[in-house]
Formats: C-alpha cells, structure tokens, sequence
C-alpha cells in the first residue's frame, strides 16, 4: 500500500464515523433503547378527546388544526362523536389532563428530538 | 429498457419489504439482521476497495493542471489549479471534495445551424450536484437524532434551523424538499438529455431510483403516514446498544425505508457511488504537480543490464585504436 498512513488515517475515521453512533453508546452507559414511560393521567379524567394511538402519531395535526379554527375562525367548542362538548384549547383541555408537560410531553418530544413551538406562547402549567 | 430495468428493480425490492413485514410480519429481519448485515458490508467493502486502489502505485506526479505551473521567481504560479506543495494540492482537494470545483468547469458543446461548434459554460450539474450531496449529508446527520440519546444538542439545532420555515406540523425541512428536488433534476437530466440518456446504464439509474425511493418513503413517513417515531428510534436504538427491539409500534412503511437504506449501503461498494472514497485517490487531483522540482522513483523499476560506451570502448580498445577511430580514453 502506497501512502499507507494517509490512507488507514481517513479508513479509520471512516470507520469512526460510520459505527459512531455504536462508540457514543458504549461512553454514555448504553441506554435509550427503550422509550421513556409517559405519566398517563388518572382514570377519573375520562376519556381523550380523540382515539390514543391516533394521538400517539398525529396530535400535532389536531393541534394545528385547533389553532387555526379557533384563532382565525373563532370556533372555540368542539361536539365529540361520544356527545361531549370540549373547549378547543391545549392549555385548558389538553393539560387539563396531561397536567405535567415535562412528564408528558417532553418524554416523547425529547426522545426523538422533536422541538414543538406550542409551549413558545403557551404557559405550561393547566388551566393558565 | 435500461431505465424499466431500474425501475423495476426497486419496485421489487419494494414489494419484497412489503410483503415481508406488512404480510409476514419479518420485522427481526428487516429491522436487525439486514441492517446489520448491510452495515458491515458497506464499512468492510469500503475499506478494502480503498485498500485496493491504494495499493497502485503511482509513480509519477499525473495531476491534471489548468494554472501556471511554479517556475522562475517572476512568473506568478496558479496554486491551486496547479499546486505544487502537499498543502496546496490539500487545499485543491479540499475545495474539490466540499464544492466539486470540476463540475464548475463542465463546458457544453454544441453544433449550431452552418456546422459552427460552441462550446459554453454549463453549471446546471455542478448546482444539482452540489444540492444533493450537501442536503443528503444535513439530512444524515438530521437522522442522527434516532441513534443517539440524548440527542446531540447540534442535531437538534440543525433540525430546528432546517425546519425554520415552519411550515405544516411536524415542519417541513428544506433539506428533504431540496433533496427530492436535486434528484428529481439529475434524474431527469439523464432522462432528457439525448446524449447523457445514450451514455446512461441500469448502473446510473438504479442509485437514483433508490435514493428516490428513500427520499419518498421518508417523507410519506413524516407528512402523511406518520409513524410511531418513539417506536421507530427503539429500533434505531436497539441496533446501536445490541439489544435489538421488534418496534412492533413502528408502520410497515417504515421498514420498506430502512429496507433500501440497507440496499444502499449493501449496494454501495460495488457501485460507481464508490466515488465517496475515490475522489481522495484521484492521482490527477491530490498529488501536488513537482515533477520537475522533485525527484520521484518509479517502484517497479528493476535494475536493467546496460552497456555503457565507457565499457564498449575498454573492451575494443585494441580494434578502435587499430582502425583510428578516436578514443574518449587513450
């Protein structure tokens, strides 16, 4: 092999930065594998607003949809197929129940890296 | 046909991940041991093809020169079209390698009406280049957020600043958009271009394909099919820390995702995306151009039997002098 040290120097941080992700796991400890366990609010709340493993992936949409339904067309309530009337509002329903964003929402959020700009303009606590 | 070919590769491979997690439920396969089995493929074929062309030798300085070589002390030297020192030629390949200064120079020529030949600029593949490669490295290193926990501070920030535009929940990042756009013209510029279409084989259009294909289901993933992404990264997390998980949580489309990433990466050594590791061994690009300051020796040289006229005299010394030719010697 000509030029041997410039070559094994860029295979080996080739191969460093390839299985990185491999070493950066062994130096933490390990762990991560598993996702964190979300604190589930008490029974007594009822039910949520929507089916929970469509919440799981697609809250954000409902959201989203919330914010403009109720900041630019005014619709502030919501009829649920169940009959319940619900206030379209994160703060008040949805932390109503979730009362604690760092043992809910940040669980999820945090692990995969997700920064939602929701808590930029809302408090965090329930009922603000 | 050579385009249906491609084409119908990777809708098969497609099909392959469909049937073989949405039908059978192979989530150990798809999601542990091929993405296993691809990495080691890619890291170890890597290695060895770059061992390979390291092992020619390269006897004299070949680099391909478009400046004024260093000569008398009055004559201004071209470093970097013409580098002459170690540092030079880095500083050459490190321009090639980040913004692929030789697709800048790609010339068009073309025969106008009464036979005239033109020849003109043509930077539409440096940019397509450029905007694929730079949008596949942020989007890589975006994805490093399912590998690492906690997620690296930097990841997050670039996530955040590609995400800027804010558009849609969860944000569309300019990155993916640019990325499928970049592909979507180097696809079509093979497609309708008639020269480069001539010149095309499966090996040109199959990568594109795939890497379409990535870009599509990553997309399709985060804006409209919208997967588990906790149980995504158990997955990713599972390979990182050996404990590999089933992600039972994560959608099928996921898998046919990870699927092609791992016949990429599996692909990779023996395709022409070998030109990763091949463009730091390109003899006309990262050898500084001092053939003539510096003295280099061929390897292979073996030593050849000569005859010198010193010799050939000795040994005819008696018949030269005879016939009075004159000596060198007396």
């Amino acid at each position: 092999m000509y030029d041997g040290g410039k070559v094994v120097f860029g295979l080996a941080l080739f191969v460093a930065l390839c299985t990185s992700p491999l070493w950066l796991s062994v130096a933490r400890g390990g762990g991560g594998a598993e996702a964190p366990p979300l604190q589930m609010p008490a029974p007594a709340a009822g039910k949520c607003v929507r089916d929970g493993e469509w919440m799981r992936n697609s809250h954000m949409e409902l959201l989203n949809s919330w914010r403009d339904e109720v900041v630019r067309e005014g619709k502030r309530s919501e009829q649920l197929a169940d009959g319940r009337v619900i206030e379209k509002s994160l703060t008040k329903t949805c932390l109503g129940c979730h009362t604690d964003k760092t043992q809910f929402c940040d669980r999820c959020h945090d692990y995969v890296g997700v920064k939602p700009f929701c808590f930029d303009c809302h408090v965090e606590t329930a009922g603000g | 046909m050579r385009i249906l070919v491609s084409l119908v590769a990777v809708v098969a491979l497609y099909l392959l991940a469909w049937v073989g997690v949405g039908v059978l439920g192979l989530r150990t396969l798809f999601g542990t041991v091929l993405p296993y089995a691809a990495l080691a493929l890619f890291v170890c074929g890597v290695a060895y093809r770059v061992v390979r062309w390291a092992a020619v030798p390269v006897p004299f300085r070949i680099p391909t020169t478009c400046g004024q070589q260093r000569s008398l002390e009055w004559i201004k030297p071209s470093p970097l079209e013409n580098p002459h020192t170690g540092l030079q030629a880095f500083l050459r390949m490190a321009l090639e390698v980040l913004f692929f200064r030789s697709l800048l120079r790609n010339t068009k020529a073309e025969v106008r009406a009464g036979g005239r030949l033109i020849q003109g600029s043509s930077k539409w593949l440096w940019a397509g280049a450029l905007a694929f490669h730079w949008c596949f490295l942020v989007v890589l290193v975006r994805h490093t957020r399912f590998f690492t926990e906690p997620v690296p501070w930097c990841v997050n920030l670039l996530a955040h600043l590609d995400g800027f535009l804010q558009v849609g929940v969860p944000a569309m990042t300019l990155s993916s958009v640019v990325l499928l756009g970049a592909l979507g013209f180097l696809l079509a510029r093979r497609l309708v271009t008639g020269q480069v279409r001539y010149i095309s084989l499966p090996a040109d259009y199959f990568p594109l394909f795939l890497l379409l294909s990535i870009v599509a289901t990553g997309l399709l993933l985060r804006h409209v099919v919208r997967t588990d992404l906790s149980a995504v990264k158990e997955v990713a997390m599972g390979l990182v820390t050996f404990a590999p998980s089933p992600g039972e949580g994560a959608h099928w489309l996921f898998y046919v995702h990870l699927f092609f990433v791992s016949v990429l990466l599996a692909y990779f050594p023996f395709s022409k995306l070998m030109h990763m590791g091949g463009v730091f061994l390109s003899p006309t690009r990262n050898l500084a151009n001092n053939n003539r300051a510096v003295r280099h020796i061929n390897p292979w040289d073996y030593p050849v039997k000569v005859h010198t006229y010193e010799e050939y005299e000795g040994e005819f010394r008696e018949k030269l002098k005879t016939a009075g030719i004159p000596l060198e010697k007396e």
